[in-house]
């Protein structure tokens, strides 16, 4: 902005006198050049950050992902170009499918019922009643615990033999069930867990958003007289509806990289039951004891194609909210 | 002349000993875990013992197993350890059972339906999908006089058949699915089981406990062949090659009789020559039952399988993980496990 303001205020000047323009100008084309050179000073940090710790990385991963490497390549560094055939492999593999599918349930329903639960006590917390500062404290728990602690507690209390909620179930004459051992439940105790990990950052995020909405609006309503149902679903929704855009595009990006909770609790097993992309990725390149890293990374980046086609959908629906 | 030693997690080691190769910055020596002596042999960063000088004559054949690939070998053994069967004495004599009964599978399993007939739980073991799946089930496996090259073996099938009847009879917790080996410790350490699958490292504690030991048996009578456990010392490629020298007169000093019973004594290994086991084992007679275990272990990379091994092993607790959780019959999860061992070997 700097740069073209100058420009236009040396235009100017070259109307008032052209004669005399020869000896300044050379100078004014120093100092823009000068002040070109330190607008670039400024940015480079920045550039240099980007490009070292994203772009290059990203580099490596794509660059890994396209050539066949092995321990020993992985040590020279001369693996051959292998082009799309280690996406073809990981393509074709049988844990591919009930990757994709476990990964596509696990990010769905959780932030399904993470976003709904977050909100509704959003909504819930926000009219204050005695104690509810310190219940909605509470409820942000979760958030605080480091993830090895709550996976490790959720993984005990779900052990099939001596967990407290097979223990529960037993007292109420349910029959006990094998939550983290048996294929049909596995991913379903993930959830669960990576749920209850994830209220809180919805809670937070929609009360805040409840806070910018102005008093006046529901007011109105209620002397329009709207009934509690009305309100919400008439003026409390639509209004939230920037930020939920915004938490449920964060919420799908961290849910889709989950990685912690699933490994404490399951290494992805039994079988391929509970294993995300995210899983089978880490699996192939750190879980044997011979790494296949170029598969590792193919996996990778599939996520993060993933994961940035929801960020353009994200980046056209909200242009579209704009323009309402 | 100063050594500095860098620690790392086992889990890590594998990765970063490869990072280092690729940088050109390997340590002089490097200690690891046996199975990873293959990897890092194919990735070409390790020396053999007649580039490095190393003497290997006075170690065990089968313990130093895991160092040799094609005919020649990467590193000396510091140690080894591998599994046994843990017992309750209390639990076994409250059932009838005497332990020296337990020589193959039927009295094994005849015995934890006497266990379970008193209340009291049977057997646990790790079952889990990672490395520590597969070596738990090796003694099993090799018991059944199964070959790691075809993993669809009738004697395979047996194997793990033996396994999932445990499971689905009440004789093993469904737990031992997830369970490490650490938690399946756990669960023994609580004095309800009356045998636990475990290794070498928990002798103290289970002394503590007043837990006793037998070796495991294979199918039909005898001690079955278990995996070695145990870490090498390796010699890392360097570009000043004179370095090598010094580094084997460092590990053969660390290596030498007195040293490593004091090593082995104080990590629970066994030792990898004849006179280091005799010093052990002249100081606590206990030991002798873990060097006779140790005496018919062998290497899970041997029978020169190398890096074929964490392929085949991945498989292995692949199908050890469907069948134990009812996914797949033994026998479908051990076909489908080959054919990917096979498709992953020749990848």
């Amino acid at each position: 902005m700097t740069a073209g303001r100058s420009r236009a205020r040396s235009a100017v000047r070259h109307r008032d006198g052209a004669a005399k323009a020869a000896p300044s100008r050379a100078r004014r084309t120093r100092l823009r050049h000068s002040t070109q050179w330190a607008a670039w000073g400024f940015i480079a940090p920045v550039v240099g950050y980007l490009a070292v710790f994203y772009a290059y990385p990203l580099y490596r991963n794509i660059d890994l992902s396209i050539r066949s490497y092995t321990v020993a390549s992985f040590i020279t560094g001369d693996a051959p170009y292998a082009g799309l055939a280690n996406y073809s492999d990981i393509i074709h593999s049988s844990t591919f499918a009930p990757a994709l599918i476990n990964t596509a349930i696990f990010v769905f329903a959780s932030i399904a019922l993470q976003f709904t639960i977050g909100l509704a006590l959003a909504v819930f917390f926000f009219r204050k009643f005695p104690l509810s500062g310190s219940l909605r404290a509470l409820f942000l728990i979760p958030w605080l615990l480091p993830l090895l602690v709550s996976a490790s507690t959720w993984s005990w209390m779900l052990n099939s033999d001596s967990g407290i909620v097979n223990a529960l179930l037993n007292a109420l004459s349910v029959g006990p069930v094998d939550w983290l051992t048996s294929p049909s439940w596995s991913l379903a105790s993930v959830l669960i867990a990576n749920i209850w990990i994830g209220i809180p950052f919805n809670l937070v995020i929609m009360y805040s958003g409840l806070q910018s909405i102005s008093t006046d609006v529901f007011e109105a309503a209620a002397i329009d007289g709207a009934s509690g149902w009305q309100r919400f679903w008439r003026i409390t929704f639509p209004l939230l509806r920037p930020v939920s855009a915004i938490t449920l595009l964060l919420g799908f990006i961290y849910t889709l990289k989950v990685f912690d909770i699933i490994w404490i609790m399951t290494r992805g097993g039994p079988a391929t039951s509970s294993t995300t992309l995210a899983i089978w990725s880490y699996q192939l390149g750190f879980g044997s004891l011979l790494p296949d890293f170029s598969s590792a990374a193919a996996v990778g980046n599939v996520l993060i194609i993933i994961a940035v086609i929801f960020a353009l959908i994200y980046i056209r629906v909200r242009s579209r909210l704009e323009a309402i | 002349m100063t050594i500095k030693r860098t620690a790392y997690d086992t889990t890590a080691l594998t990765t970063q000993a490869l990072l280092a190769g690729q940088q050109g910055n390997s340590p002089n020596i490097l200690l690891v875990d046996n199975p990873v002596v293959s990897t890092l042999t194919r990735a070409g960063i390790l020396t053999t013992t007649a580039q490095n000088g190393l003497s290997t004559g006075a170690i065990a054949q089968n313990i130093l197993g895991a160092g040799v690939m094609d005919g020649k070998t990467y590193g000396v053994p510091i140690g080894a350890n591998t599994l046994a069967l843990y017992y309750n004495p209390k639990i076994l004599q409250a059932a009838g059972v005497s332990p020296s009964s337990i020589t193959n599978w039927s009295a094994l399993t005849a015995a934890l339906a006497k266990v379970k007939a008193i209340g009291k739980k049977g057997i646990t073991f790790s079952g889990i999908n990672t490395e520590e799946g597969s070596f738990q089930f090796l003694p099993w496996f090799w018991g059944a006089g199964a070959n790691l090259t075809t993993l669809d073996s009738p004697q395979a099938i047996a194997a793990l058949t033996l396994w999932t009847t445990w499971i689905k009879d009440g004789y093993a917790p469904n737990s031992v699915i997830q369970d490490t080996q650490t938690t399946s410790w756990q669960e023994f350490q609580t004095g309800d089981f009356a045998f636990g699958e475990n290794g070498t490292w928990q002798k103290a504690l289970a002394a503590q406990m007043g837990a006793d030991v037998i070796q495991i048996p294979a199918e039909n009578g005898g001690p079955a062949p278990v995996p070695t456990g145990g870490e090498f010392f390796t010699i890392p490629v360097q570009k000043d090659t004179a370095t090598y020298a010094t580094s084997a007169k460092i590990v053969q000093c660390l290596s030498s009789t007195s040293n490593i019973v004091t090593t082995d004594n104080t990590l629970n290994y066994i030792a990898p020559t004849q006179a280091g086991q005799q010093a052990q084992v002249s100081a606590d007679g206990t030991l002798q039952s873990w060097v006779s275990a140790v005496g018919v272990a062998k290497a899970r990379t041997g029978d020169n399988l190398g890096t074929k091994y964490p392929i085949i092993s991945q498989q292995l607790w692949t199908a050890v993980q469907k069948a134990e959780s009812g996914a797949a019959s033994s026998a479908s999860a051990l076909q489908a496990a080959q054919s990917a061992a096979t498709a992953g070997i020749s990848k």
